[in-house]
């Protein structure tokens, strides 16, 4: 409903507001009058009145224009498959490059999923102030900038569509592998809304091979959260998990959405590798029996479209399985000069000088990474590993 | 509405010729989709001069008014019907005349 009103009004504020008003009056009238024959379109036509309203109280400086542009648009409360178009142009206008990474996040989570500002405060562990005022920065921009509710042009959609994706990604990592001391390693909050927010995509944008990419992504990632963090609070590796632990079901519909990319025949974009790279660990039943040879072959694939360093830092870490250590340390030692800054570059390090036997050089590489991590459960696996001497 | 397009500079050298021939080019697609205002290149920042007109005596002082590594070489206003339009246009403006742009909203009067 925010969507559809902020479509026809062109103003967030006004949008949320007439729709929440709306509801007050629900619930006001409804239990004496009876709930009327059609809610939705009550709700729609009682949250349209009462934004004319507000309009006309405000008197704002574009009145006159809002007021022609209400004049003119006479258009009966649209059919329920316009309100999944008007959801798609939100997400789009929440998500468009002209705002701010952290903005975009804030206003995709209150907007689209629904969630209150202390909710995504406490998401990203940011003061609730801060991120109402990221959200009214950005409304304040989306107004003032002209950024338009639409569904991009064909020709810009394939970048927007990954700057959602993006935005979406970014949600769940953070919820995935929070950062901060004195913080939940896992927030299930954050994973969860951002897998019904990819969802919701799909069922808007079903064809496009990334959305489903990432997806499965984040299924097949959410599906190992129970057997991610031990007892003792300690982040637990891949090869290290309870398989049995694994969430079942959502193993299952990441596999399938994995096999439906690989039956398109189109060449996959990086979620889709990603996800793929996940299905293959996903697909062994104990950590000795994953197939190397296929991880190591999609993440060549990877590379070839993502070059970056910490790209390459994960397929050495697959390269250490299939080719052995001596191997994979050759090829992150080229990469140091990128990636000094980066934990999860000396925790490979470090796991791979165990490996070797180099146990000096393992516990400098593992103080380096302790120093570097953010997240409480990875310092008290690191500092543990660091102190072992098997 | 109305995006005032600044071009980003960090040197005060003008464009080249070659540059001059695409933003002409530009600028004639620019007329053509009926965005087009106005536009114009700006002469060196040491060259600008600030005025403070709000006390009693207006003071006039040797410019630039903030000391930047980057400034506008010159500028665009063009007509476009929401942002999204305006940038499709001046990712093309940008290749044009070799710069950066930044665009910002005219408040209508």
């Amino acid at each position: 409903m925010v969507a559809s009103l902020a479509k026809r009004f062109g103003d967030l504020d006004i949008a949320e507001e007439a729709a929440a008003e709306a509801f007050a009056t629900a619930v006001e009238r409804w239990p004496a009058d009876g709930v009327p024959p059609n809610p939705g379109a009550w709700l729609t036509t009682t949250a349209n009145r009462k934004a004319i309203d507000r309009i006309r109280r405000e008197n704002k400086r574009h009145d006159k224009h809002r007021e022609a542009l209400m004049l003119t648009d006479d258009a009966p409360p649209e059919p329920l498959g316009a309100i999944d178009d008007d959801r798609l142009r939100l997400i789009f206008t929440c998500c468009h490059p002209a705002l701010a990474m952290e903005a975009r996040m804030a206003l995709t989570l209150r907007l689209v999923g629904g969630l209150t500002v202390p909710e995504i405060a406490r998401g990203f562990l940011v003061q609730e102030s801060a991120i109402g005022q990221r959200i009214t920065r950005a409304k304040g921009k989306i107004a003032a900038a002209g950024i338009p509710y639409r569904v991009p042009s064909a020709q810009d959609l394939p970048a927007r569509i990954t700057g959602v994706l993006a935005v979406l990604f970014l949600v769940f990592n953070e919820g995935y592998l929070a950062t901060g001391p004195d913080t939940d390693p896992v927030r299930a909050d954050l994973t969860a809304e951002a897998i019904r927010l990819t969802r919701l995509i799909r069922e808007l944008l079903p064809d496009d091979g990334e959305v489903a990419g990432l997806l499965a992504l984040m299924l097949l990632t959410e599906a190992r959260r129970p057997a991610r963090v031990s007892a003792e609070g300690e982040l637990v590796p891949l090869g290290e998990q309870d398989r049995g632990a694994w969430d079942a079901a959502l193993i299952e519909e990441g596999h399938r959405l994995v096999r439906e990319r690989l039956d398109s025949g189109v060449a996959p974009g990086r979620y889709q590798l990603l996800a793929a790279i996940n299905a293959v660990h996903t697909d062994a039943r104990d950590a000795r029996d994953t197939d190397w040879s296929q991880v190591v072959a999609l993440y060549d694939q990877l590379v070839r479209l993502d070059p970056s360093p910490i790209v390459a830092l994960n397929r050495a870490i697959a390269v250490a399985e299939l080719d052995g250590a001596d191997v994979a340390l050759a090829i992150i030692d080229r990469l140091g000069d990128a990636l000094n800054g980066y934990h999860a570059f000396h925790v490979t390090r470090a796991e791979l000088l165990r490996r070797l036997g180099r146990r000096e050089e393992a516990r400098a590489a593992y103080d380096r990474a302790i120093a570097l991590a953010g997240n409480t459960a990875e310092t008290a696996y690191l500092s543990r590993r660091r102190d072992d001497p098997g | 509405m109305q995006y005032l397009v600044s071009v980003i500079h960090d040197k005060s050298n003008s464009g080249t010729a070659e540059e001059a021939r695409a933003i002409d080019e530009f600028n004639n697609r620019l007329r053509a989709g009926g965005h087009w205002v106005f536009a114009a290149g700006l002469a060196d920042p040491s060259t600008s001069t600030v005025i403070d007109g709000r006390g009693e005596e207006p003071v006039f002082t040797d410019g630039p008014f903030i000391e930047a590594k980057e400034h506008m070489a010159g500028f665009w206003i063009i007509d476009a019907p929401d942002l999204d339009v305006a940038l499709e246009l001046m990712a093309d403006g940008s290749k044009a005349c070799n710069r950066r742009l930044e665009v910002r909203p005219i408040l209508d009067v």
